[in-house]
């Protein structure tokens, strides 16, 4: 495999950029893994790398129904940032946010991790004090959070519409520097790129079907490409969490809904950091390529379906309007959908299951792009010890009986608010 | 977007309604605590068929029983809501 270097891209050119050669093998499944990973998504191929890389275990598959970054990972508004309020979530995105900063070096591969800040607006006074008290809670825990005042954000993004008029006022926000946005294709394929080199089978067009289990321990998958043993197996598969789990006869507080993204044409820098209002539930940012990318509300019933609704079209647009009105003036060109696995409490569930060696990571509703990294870290740790990561130990599924549910916004088991 | 067929009102725009929760997810005041938690937190979340508690909060603000495809969205069967699965 070549590496990929400046050096590597200069001679290529002397052949035209015709011969590089594939970026990871495509094996047949083998009758027996260590560990098996359902889900080509970010979070599985992260998993199979770290598993290879912290823990030495490289005898691990990746099993993948379609193409790898065929589902969330590719879907998404590719925002990455760790300024949650709640310890336990703050920590452990923390985290994940660290191996961010040195992902492309780490994989040698450009995921074009772009630290351009993500700013909280705050439209009201009620707004400005949860801002205030969500900085607090981030600093005390060495987490960067900026309260900005309205002058600050006039000159940061001068389109925004600061005028007393406007439709959502603008009374000032907090931004978190580190913040910023990636490209989410490069994720899973720098992730698959280097997990393959360490031994990992990537497998695609592989759905698995069914689990065979002995003496209530599992023993391996049954799978469109026939079954395949293995040690240990983790469902990583997101939206499609409570059928795979189903197979093993296991129910989750967890329920799939839709939640669709939105592109403009590409026009000259604009926007520079990424906005987004947590009061309106929409946000902003320009890709590489000059589109601005809109993400607002979830349809907020239950859904496999990968499309959306047609009115939460117009809601996108007119609120990101009225935030920064020369957005008028865009067409907009594609609108697409991913099913999220919207957990009951609205944190991601990183557990082992009531079946031995079955395992579960999932429930990390929208916004588990952003921790991709640590929770394929955390994960791995959690395969090949048995035992939580302490960061990921908080995030056991029996939190829900036991009463400590990690829930940002407080609206308890209905997950379609969260 | 989906047409439901209020037994109330008739057929409306689906925005005039909002999803509940699962039609199993329903806690009586006297159940167990060990069915009482599997009720709030254990969801069958099928790819297929499943019965769900809608209410018309933009109408006639009555809870309603759909039965619904949740890869289709076809509605098979609009129920009025029964209280007798209170008690
Ligand atoms: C529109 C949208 C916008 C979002 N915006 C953001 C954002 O800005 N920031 C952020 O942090 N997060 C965001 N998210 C959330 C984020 O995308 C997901 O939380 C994250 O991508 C989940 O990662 P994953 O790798 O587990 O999922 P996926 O990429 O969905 O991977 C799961 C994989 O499992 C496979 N699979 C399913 N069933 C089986 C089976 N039976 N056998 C084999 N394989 C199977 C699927 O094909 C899929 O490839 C957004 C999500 C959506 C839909
Ligand atoms: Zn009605």
């Amino acid at each position: 495999m070549t590496r990929y270097s400046a050096l590597a891209l200069l001679r290529a050119g002397l052949t035209g950029q015709r011969h590089w050669p594939r970026a990871w093998r495509d094996p047949s499944p083998r009758p027996n893994y260590e560990v098996i990973v359902i889900g080509g998504g970010g979070h599985g191929l992260a998993t199979a790398y770290y598993l290879a890389k912290v823990h030495g275990i490289r005898n691990v598959a990746v099993l993948e129904r379609g193409w790898i970054g065929g589902g969330n990972t590719g879907r998404n508004t590719t925002i990455v940032r760790s300024n949650y309020r709640l310890p336990a979530l703050h920590n452990l995105f923390d985290f994940a946010l660290g191996l961010w900063e040195g992902m492309s070096d780490e994989l040698n591969y450009n995921v074009m991790f772009s630290p351009r800040g993500a700013l909280f607006l705050g439209h009201s006074d009620a707004d400005m004090t949860a801002l205030a008290q969500r900085g607090d809670a981030l600093r005390c825990d060495g987490i960067d959070a900026e309260l900005m005042t309205a002058n600050q954000l006039r000159e940061l993004v001068p389109l925004l519409d600061m005028s007393p008029a406007a439709r959502f006022p603008i009374h000032g926000g907090l931004m978190q520097p580190r913040g910023g946005t990636a490209r989410h294709d490069a994720v899973a394929w720098g992730y698959a790129r280097a997990a393959d080199r360490l031994g990992v089978d990537i497998i695609q067009n592989c759905e698995v079907t069914g689990f065979t289990v002995a003496g209530g321990r599992v023993t391996g998958v049954e799978t469109t490409r026939g079954a395949i043993g293995a040690g240990r197996v983790g469902i990583c598969v997101a939206g499609n969490s409570g059928p795979v789990a189903a197979l093993a006869g296991i129910r989750l507080p967890i329920e799939a809904q839709t939640l669709q993204a939105f592109v403009t044409e590409p026009v000259k820098p604009m926007i520079d950091t990424v906005i987004m209002s947590q009061s309106l539930h929409c946000y902003i940012s320009q890709s590489d390529k000059g589109g601005i990318v809109l993400g607002g509300d979830p349809d907020q019933f239950p859904s496999y379906a990968q499309r959306g609704l047609p009115p939460r079209i117009a809601q996108a647009a007119a609120e990101a309007i009225a935030l920064v009105p020369a957005l008028s003036r865009l067409r907009m060109v594609r609108c697409w959908a991913g099913t999220t696995d919207m957990s009951f409490d609205g944190s991601p569930i990183i557990s082992a299951l009531p079946v031995d060696g079955l395992y579960l990571n999932g429930g990390w509703c929208y916004g588990g792009f952003k921790a991709t990294p640590g929770s394929g870290y955390t994960y791995a740790h959690l395969l090949a010890t048995g035992a939580a990561h302490p960061l990921a130990a908080p995030f056991a599924l029996d939190r829900f009986a036991t009463g400590a549910t990690i829930d940002e916004t407080g609206v308890g088991f209905m997950p379609q608010f969260h | 977007m989906m047409r439901i067929d209020c037994p109330h009102c008739g057929p409306r725009a689906q925005s005039e309604f909002g999803y509940e929760r699962t039609l199993d997810s329903i806690v009586t005041l006297d159940m167990p605590a060990d069915e009482a938690m599997a009720r709030l937190y254990a969801r069958a979340n099928p790819r297929g068929l499943d019965d769900e508690l809608w209410r018309h909060g933009l109408g006639c603000r009555q809870w309603i029983v759909l039965r619904r495809h949740r890869v289709t969205h076809e509605i098979v069967g609009v129920a009025a809501f029964d209280p007798a699965i209170l008690s």
